[in-house]
């Protein structure tokens, strides 16, 4: 179960393009699984900024001198972020978590690709970690726009068997995109799921290609998807999108609680930012 | 006569405050509620709330039919605030009953049910489905367009808004109080509240977001795929505070519950003062979702440190000239006046300004208490379902 904590700012270390926070917050870090996130309260107490700002969980640790602490990878976009970066250790920070739905993962040993684009690559590590205790194998691909915004290239050396990076305007790695190269490191690893975290367009495009893989037979994904979020917990229906059911129904889900993972196939990608027709009380306008 | 409040010597944590509130026939042992559309249902808020301790959840309001809402992108941020437009997605009257209505009832939390339609006869059929139904009240939101009356907001008009009222009331569990929640986007909310009183509203929700709408100067596009949306949060408090004020002014006998921006113990303490027997917490969940039994433990502090044991003194207090009352206010931090008899001699023979008389009441008169899963299974080849509980229609 979810937890708010009046936590405390351990450290705020530049990453690239990109701050880490680490945060002493108790209670979250137990519960963690792979692709949670937690929803940041920034602005200060009685501050004019009401939302809560979402981020994947990178690593947490349980226990040590200063009790469970989370850590986050965050990019500097707006005024939220902008204060988040200004903090210092021992500031105050209060901090909902682990929220979501984490990565579905493999029963038996598969074969597994981690896809990656910026910050997205943030959670994938913790998924790794998961992965590899079930003696899976891993193959990641990272990318970005460029060389700065990739995030966790070492690491991902490490705890990859292989892996495949780029950058838009080729400063690391291939020029291109995640999705240019996925198709071969699915056919060459003999992978029976890809993971992915990043942009919606992105997430969009891994899906094509992972469906059309092995002739077009597809393999299935696990996409953590960004959607703009008011709550975070599941009470304010902000952060839906279009997703079929089992029963084949599409319905307006929301992604704080449903998600932010989904099988990449049960997403209406022809119709993200509008109420389909065929959803279920579409017809009600 | 004045009345003089006195200070209390002990901590006011200790100091046991009678927090009872009475909404007609409903009468709840806390006035802290929180608001439609932003609680859910309240199996989301139980993680960080005791919703038995608090008055109750108010439902988001449910219609008749499964509704999908509108597009996505549905809020945007703005200063102490935000915009939503949310289309009032949500499962349709049956599965809430049989689902939500359910859930409360089995955890024993008070529930009032939000109701909203696009014509009167489907208010009228909402309201007919809760008979015999765990329902503590029924909230009217009458922010909503009469598609009988070319789009119109039924809050808008007074014979609209009325008419829903009268349906309602005729139609839902006898006996259970029903509240009408306006829109403070009218010229005279006072002849909008009037109206629904004679319509046989029980007492009144004030007040439901403001319109507004924000504009992308990137993309120099509005924000909103439904371009406008209601603004909440902090930035609308005074709005709802005034208007809470004036409904209370016009209608001193009838039930309000405030709801507008309420963020802390004081700000509940505000509505009161304006009039208000219970309040609604709604935008600042998002931002705390643990508000709503702070505010409520915030608010019995409150009340404590000015001097009173029960709520009910403190309604429509604000509304007292300032020679009636002269509570001893908490003693500022330092201060070595402690517990100084505040000298109100000279006001007793002030009136209350209005030609009347300053009214005889003893502030402890009981009489004025009327009024997901461990392990995450994955097939390769069967993969989850996603069916939301909010839509599994
Ligand atoms: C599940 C999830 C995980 C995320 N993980 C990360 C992460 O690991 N690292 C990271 O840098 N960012 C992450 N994001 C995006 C991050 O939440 C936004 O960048 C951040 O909220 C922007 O806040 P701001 O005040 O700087 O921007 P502003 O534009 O000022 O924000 C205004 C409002 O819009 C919302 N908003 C703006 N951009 C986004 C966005 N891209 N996604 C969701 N809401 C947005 C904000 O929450 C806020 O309510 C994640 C988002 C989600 C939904
Ligand atoms: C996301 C959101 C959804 C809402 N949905 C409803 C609703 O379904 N019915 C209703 O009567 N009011 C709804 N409201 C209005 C609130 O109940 C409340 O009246 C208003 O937001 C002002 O209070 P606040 O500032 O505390 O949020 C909604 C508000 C928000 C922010
Ligand atoms: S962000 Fe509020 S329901 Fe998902």
């Amino acid at each position: 179960m979810a937890v708010q904590v009046k936590g405390e700012v351990l450290t705020l270390k530049p990453v690239g393009e990109y701050f880490s926070m680490t945060v002493v917050a108790p209670g979250i870090a137990e519960q963690t699984r792979p692709g949670q996130f937690v929803a940041v309260s920034v602005g200060g107490q009685g501050g004019g900024m009401l939302l809560r700002r979402a981020f994947s969980i990178y690593s947490v640790r349980e226990t040590g001198v200063y009790g469970g602490t989370v850590e986050f990878i965050f990019s500097v976009t707006g005024r939220g972020t902008a204060w988040l970066a200004a903090q210092r250790p021992y500031d105050p920070i209060d901090i909902v978590g682990p929220l979501g739905r984490p990565f579905a993962l493999p029963r038996e040993p598969a074969n597994c690709v981690l896809v990656g684009g910026g910050y997205g690559s943030a959670p994938l590590f913790l998924l790794a970690d998961a992965l590899r205790t079930r003696g899976c194998r891993i193959d990641a691909v990272l990318g970005a726009s460029t060389g700065d915004r990739l995030f966790g290239a070492l690491d991902a050396k490490r705890m990859a068997a292989s892996v495949a990076f780029t950058t838009d305007d080729g400063s690391y790695g291939e020029k291109g995109r995640v999705s240019d190269v996925l198709p071969e490191v699915i056919e060459r690893v003999h992978a029976d799921v890809v993971y992915a975290c990043g942009p919606m367009a992105m997430l969009e495009a891994v899906q094509r290609v992972a469906g059309a893989s092995y002739g077009g037979a597809g393999i299935p994904t696990q996409l953590s998807v960004e959607e703009s979020m008011a709550c975070g917990v599941g009470v304010c229906m902000t952060c839906v999108l279009p997703v079929v059911g089992g029963d084949d129904h599409t319905r307006m889900v929301r992604s704080c609680v449903d998600g932010p993972v989904f099988a990449g196939e049960r997403i209406r990608w022809d119709a993200l930012g509008t109420v389909p027709d065929d959803a279920i009380g579409a017809d009600n306008k | 006569m004045s009345v003089t409040l006195h200070h209390r010597t002990e901590s006011p944590r200790h100091v046991s405050v009678d927090m009872t509130t009475t909404l007609g026939s409903l009468v709840v042992p806390d006035p802290v509620f929180t608001a439609s559309g932003c609680a859910a249902a309240g199996q989301e808020l139980a993680a960080f709330n005791d919703l038995t301790a608090i008055g109750g959840v108010v439902t988001k309001s449910i219609q008749l039919h499964p509704r999908a809402g509108r597009a996505t992108p549905r809020m945007a941020e703005t200063p102490s605030g935000m915009l939503n437009s949310i289309g009032l997605q949500g499962p349709g009257i049956d599965v809430f009953v049989k689902r939500d209505l359910a859930w409360l009832d089995e955890h024993g939390v008070t529930a009032v049910v939000s109701i909203a339609g696009q014509t009167i006869e489907d208010f009228s059929k909402i309201a007919g489905k809760l008979r015999a139904k765990p329902v503590a009240m029924v909230e009217v939101n009458i922010s909503c367009p009469n598609v009988e009356d070319r789009g119109q907001v039924f809050a808008c008009n007074a014979g609209s808004a009325a008419a829903v009222i009268q349906a309602v009331r005729r139609s839902a569990p006898a006996g259970v109080p029903v509240f009408a929640k306006l829109s403070p986007d009218v010229t005279d909310i006072v002849a909008i509240a009037k109206a629904c009183v004679d319509a046989g509203a029980t007492g009144l929700t004030l007040i439901n977001t403001t319109l507004g709408m924000a504009i992308d100067t990137t993309t120099m596009r509005p924000i909103l795929a439904g371009v406008t949306g209601g603004l909440s949060g902090p930035a609308i408090r005074p709005l709802a505070l005034r208007c809470v004020w004036q409904v209370h002014q016009a209608l001193p006998d009838i039930p309000i519950v405030g709801v507008g921006g309420i963020r802390t113990g004081l700000d509940a303490l505000e509505f009161i003062l304006a009039g208000a027997s219970a309040v609604q917490v709604g935008t600042v969940i998002f931002n705390d979702p643990g508000a709503p039994a702070r505010i409520s433990r915030e608010l019995r502090e409150a009340i404590a440190e000015r001097g009173m044991d029960r709520l009910e003194q403190a309604i429509g207090l604000g509304h007292r000239p300032p020679e009636e009352i002269i509570p001893e206010l908490p003693d500022p931090p330092g201060d070595d006046l402690v517990g100084e008899p505040v000298d109100i001699v000279e006001f007793t023979a002030v009136d209350s300004g209005d030609g009347q008389p300053a009214a005889d009441e003893g502030y402890d008169d009981e009489s004025a208490g009327e009024g997901s899963s461990e392990e995450v299974p994955f097939d390769i080849e069967a993969l989850e379902d996603y069916p939301s509980r909010d839509q599994d229609a």
